[in-house]
């Protein structure tokens, strides 16, 4: 029952949202539903329910070990979203509460699908659910980046529906009797049509892969994550990405389960390096703090993909740089949100010295520019060097000299923007902007906490966390 | 089963891909549409005749309205508010695009070959009916510059996978059917709000003008 509360509560949240008749206070509703939902997962992931295995939809060991970073992670955005959206108090906001906590929903309902289906449609309405928050702004350029959202992310959708009617064909083919839950397709196994099964393998990966933002498939992320206000670019790039990859693990598990598990795994790795490699070049190249973000997160992405194709390790590996990832992006995202808006200009050509202007958000923009590249107390270094270890441990040692190296890259990308931006004397024109803007404490303190969450990962993982991660990979690669 | 209707419907289907692709004109683009969403849903009823029930009926209406009637419909209203009427200087032009076309017809008989089918299934054309409006789709989606006709290239993608859909409509459950219909519906509803908030912005559905955002 609970587990259906998950999804339940939020479209409640939603629903209510959307009638409710003041502008004012409707933004409330975010961290009060926010904050139902952390107290229903955090009760269920201490309490884990037993999951039947013909289950459609359940609080199994995947959803478990992720779904609590995500509505950690919107509990915080949406606390910043109550100060943002008084700051925005010129635009009515009755679409952007509501599609907001119905995207918390349909998030819940997409990590805890067992049926191939049913996970589909919560991908697709969580697509087009987003659709509204891009163009927030209503700028042309917000609209330019709405449409190639739509372009791309709708192709991404149909490929992956189309994947998964071959999915269900290679069941069908070797004699299955329509059951497209998850346990039933691995139940199945070597019984699976091969050649259906790799087809279904390609399309799903492109398809869940575009939604994930891995490279080639990567091109509405710049756009979007640029023009979209910083609290969506948080919830898009720490919720709706997961929710991609817990597609493709579970997909991943059948086709490995169908006997085809080593080119799952050489496909995952050499897309997770190709997406890495294009995220650094690109970091090198862009002049704009937020389209910067974006790379990082296809670069992190591409960091996940690894993992998931270096086996057991690997896998939880992977599951932990979902949290550390998805919070150290969060405090970047809400930090570069500020300093965009004193700055009136996201490009590192208008904006310097941002230090002196938003003293407490180019803090933290730095400190979490450091963390999520990977320097030691915080959290996205100890998940790398997991995902470090577990290639050695698979005998990967090229793959490793390259993902080094894109790190490395991707490094030096992004501190010479951040310090573009942070460092010199700032503009006049920037000046006068920035006197608009006052550094709350309801801007700032979502950001540090967040900043806080990815240190105390790093330094004291706590030994559910490790043992939901373990049991989230038993589940998908049950030993054997 | 009426495995010659069938065929002869998919063989038609797939004759409206080449006329999409090359007409220059956005209204016949959009019949072209229309017309092969209509025999999409025509398509459950024969291959069901036997064993016909409410869902599958369902299904058929759903598809027929949908793909027929009142996606079409707010393509026409679209078109009208943007005040264009044909696709000119397209990024592959016409010839070209009926060329590709057509060797990806010829393609995708041969690609349904290679993968293993059911005995039942055996002597249709939904496998290649389905790459081939798949192909379609992307070309027009690529090749294309107005935002009408590549939402009309989207419309075309998605009857591929519908083709490929109909495989299955005897072992899935309803509710990937049904889902599978209300979202693409919803989902062209709002590319139709977007297209004319669009044509708001910059007063044309050209998409070429959408190049602020690169690198």
């Amino acid at each position: 029952m609970n587990q259906f509360l998950l999804i339940i509560v939020p479209l409640v949240g939603a629903a209510l949202a959307a009638a409710w008749p003041s502008n004012r206070t409707r933004p409330w509703f975010l961290p009060v539903f926010g904050l139902l939902h952390v107290v229903l997962t955090f009760w269920l992931f201490i309490n884990p329910p037993v999951v039947a295995p013909e289950a459609w939809l359940g609080f199994d060991p995947l959803a478990r070990a992720v779904l609590p970073a995500v509505s950690l992670l919107f509990l915080i955005c949406a606390a910043y979203g109550v100060s943002y959206l008084r700051i925005r108090s010129e635009r009515p906001n009755r679409v952007f509460v509501a599609l907001l906590l119905a995207i918390l929903g349909l998030l819940s309902a997409g990590h805890q699908a067992r049926h191939l289906g049913l996970l589909w449609i919560a991908t697709e309405a969580v697509t087009l659910a987003a659709v509204p928050l891009l163009h927030f702004n209503a700028t042309p350029r917000a609209f330019e980046a709405t449409w190639k959202y739509l372009l791309v992310g709708g192709t991404g959708i149909a490929l992956s529906l189309l994947g998964s009617f071959c999915l269900g064909y290679a069941s069908l083919h070797g004699g299955g009797v329509g059951d497209l839950t998850f346990t039933a397709l691995t139940a199945q196994g070597a019984g699976l049509s091969r050649p259906w099964v790799l087809t279904a393998w390609v399309l799903l990966l492109v398809g869940y892969g575009t939604k994930m933002g891995l490279a080639p498939m990567h091109t509405w992320k710049p756009d979007a994550y640029g023009e979209a206000p910083s609290i969506v670019g948080a919830i898009l790039a720490g919720g709706v990405t997961t929710v991609a990859f817990t597609a493709i693990l579970r997909v991943r598990s059948v086709v490995g389960a169908a006997g085809e598990g080593h080119i799952a795994d050489r496909t995952l790795l050499l897309i997770g390096l190709f997406s890495m490699l294009v995220a650094a070049l690109f970091l090198l190249g862009t002049r704009d703090f937020k389209r910067m973000l974006a790379y990082s997160s296809v670069e992190h992405m591409g960091i996940l993909s690894i993992g998931a194709a270096l086996g057991g390790a690997g896998v939880a590996a992977a599951l932990f740089h979902v949290w550390s990832n998805g919070l150290t992006k969060g405090a970047l995202f809400l930090s570069a949100g500020n300093i965009r808006r004193a700055a009136g200009s996201p490009s590192m050509d208008d904006v310097r010295g941002m230090s002196l202007l938003t003293p407490r958000s180019a803090a933290i923009f730095v400190t979490g520019m450091f963390a999520v590249t990977a320097l030691p107390p915080f959290g996205p270094f100890f998940s790398e060097l997991q995902v470090i270890r577990a290639a050695l441990a698979a005998g990967q040692g090229v793959a490793t000299a390259m993902f080094l190296g894109c790190l490395l890259l991707a490094f030096f990308g992004l501190t010479r923007v951040v310090f573009g931006i942070v460092d010199g004397r700032p503009r006049p024109t920037t000046r006068a902007n920035a006197q608009r803007f006052v550094e709350t404490a309801g801007v700032i303190v979502p950001p540090l906490v967040l900043l806080g969450l990815s240190l105390w990962l790093g330094l004291f993982t706590p030994a559910i966390l490790r043992e939901a991660w373990a049991a989230a990979a038993t589940q998908l690669f049950p030993a054997p | 089963m009426s495995g010659g209707t069938l065929n002869l419907l998919i063989g038609l289907a797939m004759g409206l891909n080449l006329l999409a692709l090359g007409s220059s004109r956005l209204p016949s683009l959009i019949r072209a549409m229309s017309l092969q969403g209509v025999f999409l849903g025509v398509m459950p009823l024969l291959m069901e005749y036997e064993t016909l029930n409410w869902r599958v009926v369902a299904v058929a209406l759903a598809t027929m309205v949908g793909k027929g009637v009142l996606i079409p419909g707010l393509l026409r209203r679209a078109m009208r508010a943007a005040n264009i009427e044909r696709e000119i200087e397209p990024f592959i032009s016409f010839v070209p695009s009926l060329l590709l076309g057509a060797g990806g017809t010829i393609a995708a008989v041969a690609l349904a070959r290679a993968l293993p089918l059911l005995p039942e299934h055996a002597g249709t054309l939904l496998v290649p009916g389905a790459i081939a409006s798949i192909l379609t789709g992307f070309i027009l989606l690529i090749g294309r510059a107005k935002a009408i006709s590549q939402v009309c290239g989207y419309l075309i993608l998605e009857n591929g996978i519908y083709l490929f859909g109909l495989l299955l409509i005897h072992s899935t459950p309803l509710l990937v059917e049904s889902g599978i219909l209300l979202d693409v519906t919803v989902g062209v509803f709002v590319i139709g709000i977007i297209v004319d908030r669009i044509q708001r912005a910059f007063d044309s559905l050209d998409t070429r003008k959408l190049t602020t955002l690169r690198e």
